[in-house]
């Protein structure tokens, strides 16, 4: 099954030319076009999954221990630089494989139904293919390369589903907003590229890894590949100071921020780091720095969340949150909860993403909190879905979100000296996070409707077609955490040893690995649980009756309005730019440079027509102007002389 | 023989073309550029064979100067330049068959003798006979933009003319200042490579100068540039397109055979002076980019930067920064050329080169879209697009350079990526997107002749993109 696995991005590929090409003609057949090549993919990918676990344990007889390269052609091979077009496949691959396809279908079913009343919906679905084509690319290239096609790759879907509905200048500008901030970071990540093949000629993932891990290199070298590479990871994964871009990213279609947005593409930063661990496990000093924007964007991302009335802009700025949760994995050194994070992020986001599309699709479009409320009654499975996500995302055991959660938080506690002062932000953070989902939840689905009348009478459970996906994201959500249960109970960690031969030295190296008591490590959880509890009490008791005409002031304000971090931005680096530019333009290129070159043919000009003055035809003052410069030439002898 | 036919072949056409009839112009000029073309290509397969092409016969005998042209061993970039040549043509005039130009034959004998010219260029092995095809290839494309483009166009094309003219003129004084050298009188390269290794650094550093200043006019780099966005702005599309597509990748080449072998100190004496020029030029340009309402120049800024950073690549002295630069010299003239037709067609669709005037194509007209946002895409070199590998592998190149402020520039040249992300999505954004603007209503999708020139860039952008050994095995270097 392995060396199938460019089977894996061919389907959604070729579902991208057929739902693309055929867009015009193949009407409401072109989403289940779409879903079945993700069906397909993902079908192969479960295969693929079995194989990565029988390789495990060394029951293949495979030459290449852990992880097996598919070389399908050269891509560059220029005698100076040799990129293999290569796939990868291994532990750490095969998850993202079976998250990335595996929801990737579930919403591409849900978008059948969502997106059935949209002029584009053949062309959403070719982009929802070509989507998950260069995700797959992304967690699958065999060399940073590769990755690097994929990784632009979602970039541009993102981009193209974002400005989907192109007339709105908000939209496409959100849209460019997107692709330039990644930009910024991939400009990172292709200096950290640069380093890495100036020194080793090769941008193989085995190949570096045994070059680095086994060689001995500056410090200050491996640390500066490992901060570039993640100046990249912030772009894309929305970290701070480039996590602006998300929240707006919100303008596309919501099954496109479920996929997109939450479970997948914002999760590739996370992937190269995980995928780049023997290079952090060398750079302490990147990992202390990933621990701290990882935390700092976790605080500030939900503190904004607390004070937004649009439920995707509250679900947006959680995830934004959550992603800054993963980092302090990474950062700790944990990169197993880090992917944890991952997977059950994957499960209770999407849930929550398409729970509040069935929401907007009952209101009517609507997307303001404030004019919802007492939504219960009317849909009752949406309800109930949306409860078990937020559950799972305030962490209260045994919903997964609490074992990826504690995992995370343990291993901060963990790292070195101020372990615990992060640690204990890091509950700070997770105490907002619950209470945030719960004031979402309350003031959505409880209190009175706020809304209009014809609203009301529009209000409507989804059909099956939504509503299967939430169920089964549900269950996912519920039950999800059973990969990672912690040692503490008795049970393995599944996820551990699965992922266990691809990370072994960054894993010996991980400072989790001094365990804590047991007892501390039991009161630890407990306080996550009472964190938890405490968030959603709050929640409760603010926001049971919600009073939608209370103005926020202050701080809070402050954090309703993002901190004014885009303003800052603006005014700091876009108009700048702009205003300089525009500048330049007057002043250096038409003022000095186009001037300087239009005043050399001004003098020539000129000269020549005051020179043609000389030859004015009489004998009389060439005689004189001849004596003259005889003169002059004397002159000249006598002086030089 | 071959490479006689490659020179010929345009040149008789465009001879055919002024004493024919004005309506067999173009019948004329579509045949003679398809042959062309057809002797490209067999020219390429026998060259990717082993087989070497070349003339070499006496010509001014006194001068001691020979028709000496063709393509041997290591000309990689030649072969490619002269592919381009030979494909940007016929495409040029399939795009034009229902808007022909008035005075046809002599639109299309001097489109003609233009493409005659630059593939002497190209092949030329003589510096006089590359002097000579440099100038046959300037002085039509004078007379085309003089004659056909909006009304600023005389003096805009008299200040292009002057200024690569003078430069040429500089070359040629430096070209007979090497020749004085020569121990027998002789033009050929392999006799301008040994004098300038003897030569010493002191005397390099004034043949060096005025060999870049000629070139760097052409490419353009900054300082040199300011011809270039008027230019561009003011001649007809298919005259730009010539300009933009093949003729500033004249100077690039002439650095990559006529500088860097023939003055190697010298060239290696300034080469962070000239890298520094052309990274300004990438950042400066793209920032003049950003603030363009006119689409034309806002593509004209664009070209600079792009061509700023394979000037920066081939001086890294670094092969593969000069390989990558090489592949980016063909693929920066497809792509720059699919979006020039796709500007003509805004232009003539819209009556105007002003973006704030547009809006709204997408939904009247998404045949279009696609192609616009694929080519764009391909200008800001998204990978598995043709514009990716060439990039990436001249900013690996220009990263490994042997120089303190390598770092530096490859920093500062990065920031194009995100400036070329910056104009060219706004672009798109002004054109495509938002509200339908007053004129979009009568915004027609692409004609037939239109949309088979369009599938046909794409296609190649996506294709060499993709699979982008077909140029990478000309250029390659046994390691």
């Amino acid at each position: 099954m392995i060396n199938l696995v460019w089977l894996v991005p061919l389907f959604p590929f070729l579902g991208f030319l057929i739902t693309g090409l055929g867009r015009n003609k193949l009407g409401k057949s072109s989403g289940w076009i779409a879903s079945l090549a993700i069906l397909a993919s993902f079908v192969v990918s479960v295969g693929i999954f079995f194989d990565v676990r029988s390789l495990a344990h060394g029951d293949l007889e495979h030459g290449g221990g852990s992880s097996v390269i598919v070389p399908l052609f050269d891509f560059i091979n220029s005698g100076t630089m040799h990129i293999p077009f290569a796939l990868q496949v291994d532990a750490l691959s095969s998850v993202f494989l079976l998250v990335i396809t595996g929801i990737g279908f579930l919403i591409h079913l849900y978008s059948i139904s969502y997106m059935s009343h949209d002029d584009g919906f053949g062309k959403f679905f070719s982009y929802l293919n070509l989507f998950v084509f260069s995700m797959l690319l992304l967690v699958l290239g065999a060399n940073y390369v590769i990755m690097f096609i994929g990784w632009e790759g979602v970039g541009l879907c993102s981009y193209l589903l974002i400005g989907f509905w192109y007339k709105n200048v908000d939209y496409t500008n959100a849209a460019k907003k997107a692709f330039i901030m990644n930009r910024i970071g991939d400009l990172g990540f292709l200096i950290g590229i640069f380093l890495l093949f100036s020194k080793f000629n090769t941008l193989d993932f085995k190949e570096l890894q045994s070059i680095i891990s086994t060689g001995n290199f500056s410090t200050a070298y491996i640390t500066s590949v490992a901060l570039c590479f993640f100046i990249g990871a912030t772009g894309k994964s929305a970290q701070i100071p480039l996590f602006t871009w998300l929240p707006d990213a919100m303008a596309g279609p919501t099954p496109v921020s479920a996929l997109i947005h939450a479970a997948t593409m914002v999760t590739a930063g996370v992937y190269m780091i995980a995928r780049s661990h023997f290079i952090y496990t060398l750079a302490p000093t990147a990992q202390l720095v990933i621990l701290i924007v990882g935390l700092a964007t976790a605080l500030v991302a939900a503190t904004i969340a607390t004070q937004q009335n649009d439920i995707k802009k509250v679900l947006a700025y959680s995830t934004v949150s959550q992603l800054g949760f993963m980092f302090m994995a990474l950062g700790s050194g944990a990169y197993v909860a880090a992917i944890f994070h991952v997977v059950t992020h994957a499960f209770f986001k999407a849930l929550l993403f398409l729970g509040s599309g069935s929401v907007i699709h009952a209101m009517g479009g609507e997307q303001d909190i404030r004019k919802m409320g007492g939504l219960k009654p009317y849909m009752k499975i949406t309800y109930l879905t949306f409860l078990i996500g937020c559950i799972a995302i305030a962490g209260i055991p045994p919903l997964s979100g609490f074992f990826s959660k504690d995992e995370i938080l343990m291993s901060v506690f963990n790292y070195g000296a101020y372990g615990k002062a992060f640690w204990a932000l890091g509950m700070l953070a997770a105490l907002m996070t619950a209470f945030y989902m719960f004031r979402l939840f309350f003031v959505t689905f409880h209190g009175e409707f706020r809304g209009t009348e014809d609203q009301k009478h529009h209000l409507h459970e989804s059909p099956a077609l939504m509503t299967i996906p939430l169920v089964v994201l549900a269950l996912l959500s519920a039950f999800g955490g059973m990969i990672g249960l912690p040692k503490l109970m008795g049970s393995p960690h599944l996820l551990e040893e699965f992922l266990e031969p691809v990370l072994e030295r960054s894993l010996a190296a991980n400072p989790m690995s001094n365990q804590l008591s047991q007892s501390s490590e039991l009161l630890l959880m407990g306080l996550a649980v009472c964190i938890g509890v405490l968030g959603i009490l709050m929640g409760w008791f603010y926001f049971k009756k919600y009073d939608a005409k209370k103005e926020v002031k202050g701080l809070l304000k402050m954090a309703q309005d993002k901190w004014y971090l885009d303003e800052i931005y603006d005014t700091l680096i876009v108009k700048p730019l702009f205003k300089g530019s525009a500048f330049k333009e007057k002043i250096v290129e038409k003022g000095f440079l186009d001037a300087a070159v239009n005043g050399v043919g001004k003098l020539v000009e000129v000269g020549s027509t005051k020179f043609r003055l000389l030859q004015n035809g009489m004998v009389g003052f060439y005689m004189f102007m001849m004596v003259l410069g005889i003169i002059v030439l004397f002159a000249m002898q006598i002086w030089l002389r | 023989m071959l490479i006689v036919l490659l020179i010929l072949v345009p040149l008789i056409g465009g001879l055919l073309a002024m004493l024919l009839p004005a309506k067999m112009a173009y019948p004329l000029a579509i045949i003679t550029s398809v042959t062309s073309l057809i002797i490209a290509a067999v020219s390429y397969i026998q060259y990717t064979q082993g087989a070497e092409l070349i003339i070499d016969r006496t010509w001014i005998e006194i001068l001691g100067a020979r028709f000496h042209a063709g393509l041997e061993a290591g000309d990689g970039l030649a072969v490619l330049m002269m592919m381009l040549t030979a494909i940007v043509f016929p495409f040029i005039f399939i795009s034009l068959s229902n808007k022909q130009p008035e005075k046809a034959n002599t639109f299309y004998s001097l489109m003609l003798f233009a493409q005659a010219g630059l593939m002497g260029v190209f092949l030329a092995k003589d510096a006089l006979l590359f002097y000579v095809f440099w100038e046959v290839a300037l002085i039509p494309v004078y007379f085309l933009s003089s004659m056909y483009g909006g009304p600023r166009r005389i003096p805009v094309t008299f200040k292009f003319f002057v200024y690569t003219f003078a430069g040429s003129l500089i070359m040629l004084v430096a070209i007979l200042l090497i020749y004085r050298h020569a121990p027998i009188r002789s033009f050929s390269w392999d006799s301008f490579v040994s004098i300038g290794r003897a030569m010493p650094a002191s005397e390099q550093t004034w043949l060096f100068w005025m060999m870049f200043i000629a070139f760097a006019i052409k490419m353009p780099v900054f300082p040199f540039h300011t011809w270039q966005p008027d230019a561009y702005e003011q001649s007809a599309t298919p005259v730009t397109i010539v300009l933009s597509a093949i003729m500033v990748k004249m100077g690039l080449f002439a650095v990559v055979r006529w500088l860097l072998p023939v003055i190697p100190l010298g060239s290696a004496q300034w080469m962070n002076v000239v890298i520094m020029l052309s990274v300004i030029s990438v950042v400066y340009a793209s920032c003049m980019a950003i603030v363009q309402t006119n689409i034309k120049r806002m593509i004209a800024y664009s070209s600079i930067a792009h061509i700023g950073l394979m000037c920066a690549a081939i001086f890294s002295h670094q092969i593969l920064g000069m390989q990558g630069a090489a592949i980016q010299m063909f693929n920066h003239g497809i792509t720059i050329a699919g979006l020039w037709i796709m500007v003509s067609i805004i232009e003539n669709r819209f009556g105007t080169q002003d973006m704030r005037e547009m809006g709204g194509v997408a939904k009247v007209a998404p045949l279009f879209t696609i192609g616009l946002v694929v080519i764009s895409l391909a200008n800001i070199a998204l990978p598995l697009t043709n514009g990716f590998i060439g990039e990436f592998m001249m900013f690996n190149g220009l990263f490994k350079t042997v120089s303190p402020y390598h770092t530096l520039f490859t920093v500062f040249a990065g920031l194009g990526i995100i400036l070329a992300a910056v104009y060219t999505l706004s672009m798109i954004q002004k054109v495509a997107y938002g509200p339908e603007g007053v004129k979009t209503a009568s915004f027609t999708d692409l004609t037939m002749n239109e949309l088979v020139v369009m599938i046909f860039f794409v296609l190649m952008i996506l294709v060499l993109g993709f699979y982008p050994k077909l140029l990478m095995d000309l250029i390659y270097v046994q390691p």
